[in-house]
């Protein structure tokens, strides 16, 4: 497979380490009150879509930016690939 | 008897002779031969037994789907099993063996086998060998290993070089047929950047195997000629004896290219390239595969595909019979007769399944419309064929068509499927095709020569034009549209004898409609069931007559019957290719500690640990074992001072504003506080609530923090902490270098470490304990200007720092430490006594960190912070992993102090069945302290914090071992830990 990386163009996918799921990035608020049944549900439960699916690359071979890459399970077309900073950022994450 | 079978013609090079031995016997070809071809010339029939009833075979075929001639080439180590004979080019000095018989070829031993064929039937293994049940290892196993199977391995190291390259084009061409070759020369001159790739030696494709014209001239000159344009421009690169083997995701093919099997010795250079190309484009010019019709004897030498038989006469001037027969369905098939007859080669009969007149009319031989062949005789060679009629016509070769299947194979490498196209009767290319690909000529089902060198021009045009070049307004290259058309015909009804659809697993048309009989009437169920398609050919000639054979029994169609998936590899690979240079010692990176070469002069014993090589102790003379080095680097460690490199610690550098917030979200413990010039120990979690790794984080300024990992988890804590930064805490600013190569470092340990160390500290450093007291750090420079860095810290419990400079003075820094200590008798430790003297403090280490432990399993509750967030907070918190019964890091002493203790014993209390039920934990860890003059161990088990005293036994049933142990303090090597802050 081939990840056009957004800083680095195309680049082999056997320069990165795969993660999984991009909703890892959402990691909960450890002060509501039902904390632990979200920590649970971001610990152990993924969707497992035939078709797009947000998941993790890390480019450890390369400049180790985590990627958000945008990929169809059934084909492997990749049709996004965007930092996870970047992603993480849209999604209200801070400090 | 040389070359008997030699004719006139082909595209073999007669200036040159080349001698070969095939089972010791001396034979003689020329270049551009084939293994296969010169063992036809020299009238070498029977060439191989069969992989389960050992019937004697022959050449099948001339390409790389061959399913009988698989030979054994070279000797020695070189040795090479089940080799493709119709592949192997000839050079001179060859030594070729058959294989899979017992006994000379002619009289293999196993023979016998075949009487037994009424026994071995589809399915037979879960039929036959169920009783009685005891026979299966002794009796049953063994003969069916004896006698089954293809060749054997040298058991040598294979002492030929592979390696692996990387390429990249617009446009792969893969074939170079008339097609291909057509392709090629349009998208060449277009200027897009061209490979061009064949597995045979030799460009052409079936260009080389016929006699049909191109442009006015042989097609075969027409190839050649092509090739010559071709090889002028600089933007194509050809790729002879490479075979496109995968083709995978977005644009990606492998590729494996023969480099040196052609020649008696690979002088040094790779033997074989394992390619992987980057393609924006490919067009898949593949050609076509004959296929056979199955009818009774069918298996005997002698009997080949026609289209092969045709490209022996033709390409290589061998005529593969004196007597030739053909057997066809279709138009094509003629063709065999017509070219062999003009070369004055006898054909004794044409038996077209088709019912109407003769296609051609040749002198002499017998033209029977509607045959059939029934049988075949000849024990080690096809001397006659029967008919349904009864008529016998002696012949010493059949030329057998059933047809042609485009090779879809390519297409389907992602999961396409083909489409079944009634007028081919075959599968054509389907059209969810890998991304980028594209089909011309024979592969997709253009079969005509002048068709397909159309088509392949006009499909590269297509290509170019898309990728934004400019096509070549030249013609396609002209020639006639030969007669191919044909009526399926799959196999002969009327015969009562064994007809093989899948020659290399041996699986007859009986088999198949057992299988049908049975019930496994799925293509999947009947591939599995009989073995059809399983061989290292992978059915490229079978697949199809079975799945009509299965699709009559049925009363479906082909196409509702379906067809199998193909998959990478289109043929084998071999194992080598695959692993390229990553074999023995170079299958992984070997790193080496700093101080590697001054170990290794002082008689370092070393182990691997991970990738690093580590120093596991110091023989000295006079030393009988490896007890004795350790316990004495431990007695006098803590007698005086020792010297351990301790480099293959995880570092990484930490800067930033919010350097200490990021730390606090890592750690369970708070690192707000920490002040500048100390070090703080840490524990991280995993966000499940499990202890992951633990090390120190060292403060050298306002914003810098140097962090130690364990060495198994330094590249994973590292990514970790990049995720954390990058994709949960996004808002912070720090930054991270992993400087684990970038620092050499020593830990310094023992009641003489100040004073060592005061020698070699610049500026009268003041160590004392009042301006660097334990857990202190700072940065200074070392004899005489080194830079260098300094913590106050102690893994083995004694008063100890671990110093570190740049890696490149990691060497001489080890002779200095060494130098300066002398007058201390300090001495080098390795692992071991690292890990001796970590037991006899009760640190947690791998052992411990396994995984499945918590903070409060280990005795580290006290570290998870109540007033802050950190990775894995929340679900420590689970009350499952709160238990008042949880297990607890303990030490662990021999009641019997002479008892040796093991690590991975389980804890039963006395009185209990030691079973399952009863466990109460396990030893996790295991040393012979010589400091305590006994054994001593690290374990865990249930409450073990308030068990302190109570006897419980260890037990190893795996090692047959049980010991009363008796629950005790982790640290059992000064407790209060005076020595390390004193």
């Amino acid at each position: 497979m081939i990840i056009n990386h957004p800083l680095l163009g195309p680049r082999d996918a056997a320069e990165f380490v795969y993660l999984g799921d991009a909703a890892l990035i959402d990691r909960p608020d450890p002060s509501v009150a039902d904390a632990a049944e979200k920590f649970h549900e971001y610990g152990y439960l993924r969707d497992n879509p035939a078709g797009e699916h947000q998941e993790l690359w890390y480019h450890e071979q390369g400049d180790r930016s985590w990627l958000v890459v945008t990929r169809n399970t059934l084909s492997h077309e990749i049709s996004k690939v965007e930092l996870a900073r970047d992603v993480a950022v849209a999604r209200g994450r801070g400090r | 008897m040389s070359q008997t079978n030699r004719i006139k013609g082909g595209l073999v090079d007669r200036s040159q002779t080349l001698k070969f031995t095939f089972n010791g016997k001396s034979m003689q070809g020329h270049p551009g031969d084939t293994l296969a071809s010169a063992l036809l010339a020299n009238g070498q029939k029977l060439v191989g037994r069969s992989f389960k009833y050992h019937r004697p075979r022959g050449i099948f075929s001339a390409g790389s789907y061959e399913p009988n001639a698989l030979v054994e080439l070279r000797t020695g180590a070189h040795q090479e099993p089940n080799t493709r004979a119709t592949v192997a080019e000839l050079f001179d000095g060859l030594t070729a063996n058959s294989q899979n018989h017992r006994g000379p070829l002619e009289f293999d031993v196993m023979s016998g086998v075949d009487l037994l064929a009424p026994f071995l039937s589809a399915g037979f293994y879960y039929k036959t060998f169920m009783w009685p049940k005891a026979f299966w290892e002794k009796i049953y196993e063994p003969f069916i290993r004896m006698s089954a199977g293809l060749g054997s391995l040298s058991m040598q190291e294979d002492p030929d070089v592979y390696d692996k390259g990387f390429l990249h084009c617009d446009l792969l061409v893969i074939g170079a047929g008339p097609a291909g070759l057509s392709a090629a020369l349009a998208a060449g001159r277009s200027g897009a950047k061209i490979i061009l790739a064949d597995e045979d030696f030799l460009f052409g494709g079936q260009l080389n195997a016929e006699t049909y014209a191109v442009d006015g001239m042989a097609g075969s000159g027409w190839a050649a000629q092509a090739v010559a344009e071709l090889a002028a421009m600089d933007n194509v690169r050809l790729m002879n004896r490479t075979t496109i083997y995968g083709a995978y995701d977005h644009g990606i093919f492998g590729a494996l290219e023969r480099c040196t099997d052609h020649l008696p010795t690979s002088g040094g250079k790779p033997r074989q390239i394992l390619w992987k190309i980057y393609s924006k484009r490919s067009l898949l010019t593949a050609g076509a595969t004959e296929r056979p019709i199955a009818f009774g004897n069918n298996d005997r030498p002698g009997v080949m595909l026609a289209g092969a038989v045709r490209t022996y006469a033709n390409r290589y001037g061998v005529a593969p019979g004196k007597r030739v027969a053909v057997f066809t369905n279709n138009d094509d098939g003629w063709r065999t007769a017509t070219d062999l007859a003009d070369k004055g080669i006898e054909i004794a009969a044409v038996i077209d399944s088709r019912d109407g007149t003769p296609r051609a009319s040749i002198h002499g031989a017998n033209m029977v419309m509607g045959g059939r062949i029934v049988d075949t005789a000849g024990r080690k060679g096809l001397k006659s064929l029967t008919l349904s009629n009864g008529q016998v016509i002696k012949a010493d070769c059949l030329a057998v068509s059933g047809g042609w299947n485009p090779n879809v194979h390519l297409t389907c490498h992602q999961r396409g499927r083909p489409n079944w196209n009634d007028d081919l009767s075959a599968f054509v290319p389907g059209d969810d095709l890998p991304v980028g690909m594209s089909v011309a000529g024979a592969a997709n089902g253009t079969l005509a020569l002048g068709a397909a060198l159309k088509d392949g021009r006009d499909r590269a045009n297509e290509i170019v034009k898309d990728l934004g070049f400019k096509a070549s307004r030249k013609a396609a290259p002209k020639a006639e549209d030969e007669a191919y058309k044909g009526a399926p015909f799959w196999h002969v009804g009327e015969s009562r004898k064994r007809a093989w659809v899948d020659l290399q697993n041996d699986v007859t048309v009986k088999d198949i409609k057992q299988s049908h009989a049975e019930g496994f009437r799925s293509v999947e169920h009947l591939k599995r069931y009989t073995t059809l398609g399983m061989a290292t050919d992978q059915g490229k000639t079978s697949n199809i007559p079975a799945l009509a054979i299965m699709a009559e029994c049925t009363g479906k169609t082909i196409p509702q019957t379906g067809t199998t998936i193909f998959r990478p590899p289109y043929t084998p690979i071999p194992m080598g290719a695959l692993a390229g240079r990553a074999r023995g010692k170079n299958f992984r990176p070997t790193r080496l500690t700093p101080s590697h070469i001054w170990a290794k002069e002082n008689g370092a014993t070393f182990v691997e640990v991970g990738n690093w090589m580590r120093a596991q102790w110091f023989a000295r003379p006079g030393e009988k074992g490896w007890r004795d080095s350790v316990d004495r680097e431990v007695e006098m460690t803590r007698a005086s001072v020792g010297i351990c490199d301790v480099t293959t610690l995880g570092k990484i550098d930490i800067q930033g504003k919010d350097a200490a917030e990021f730390l606090n979200h890592i750690y369970t413990n708070a690192f707000l506080k920490l002040p500048v010039g100390k070090v703080r120990y840490g524990l991280m979690l995993r966000e499940d609530g499990i202890a992951y790794d633990d090390g120190t984080v060292a403060r050298l300024g306002e914003n810098h923090y140097v962090m130690t990992t364990t060495t198994a988890n330094a590249v994973l804590v590292f990514r970790r902490l990049e995720f954390a930064r990058q994709c949960l805490w996004p808002g912070l600013d720090v930054h991270l270098i992993s400087t684990t190569d970038g620092w050499a470092q020593f830990a310094v340990a023992g009641s003489n470490s100040r004073s060592l160390l005061s020698k070699i500290v610049d500026d009268g450093f003041d160590l004392s304990n009042e301006a660097f007291p334990f857990m202190a750090c700072a940065e200074l420079t070392v004899c005489a200007g080194t830079p260098a860095r300094l913590f106050r810290i102690s893994f083995s419990g004694e008063m100890a720092f671990e110093i570190a400079v740049p890696a490149r003075f990691g060497n001489a820094m080890m002779g200095v430490l060494m130098q300066a200590g002398e007058e201390f008798d300090a001495v080098p430790y390795g692992t071991e006594a690292l890990g001796v003297m970590r037991i006899e403090k009760g640190h947690a280490a791998g052992n411990e960190l396994n995984g499945q432990t918590t903070a409060v399993n280990l005795g580290l509750g006290g570290f998870v912070s109540q007033k802050k967030d950190c990775i894995g907070k929340t679900l420590s918190e689970r009350p499952d992993l709160n238990r008042d019964d949880a297990i607890r890091l303990v030490g662990f002493k021999p009641v019997d102090p002479a008892k040796p203790l093991l690590a991975g014993s389980h804890f039963i209390n006395k009185g209990d069945t030691a079973n399952m039920a009863n466990d109460q934990g396990w030893m996790s860890s295991v040393a012979f302290s010589p400091i305590m003059g006994h054994s001593i161990g690290l374990g865990f088990i249930k409450q073990g914090h308030e068990r302190k005293g109570e006897i419980v036994r260890a037990v190893n049933p795996a090692r047959g071992s049980e010991v009363d142990v008796e629950i005790v303090s982790p640290h059992f090597y000064d407790p209060e830990g005076g020595l390390q802050r004193g």
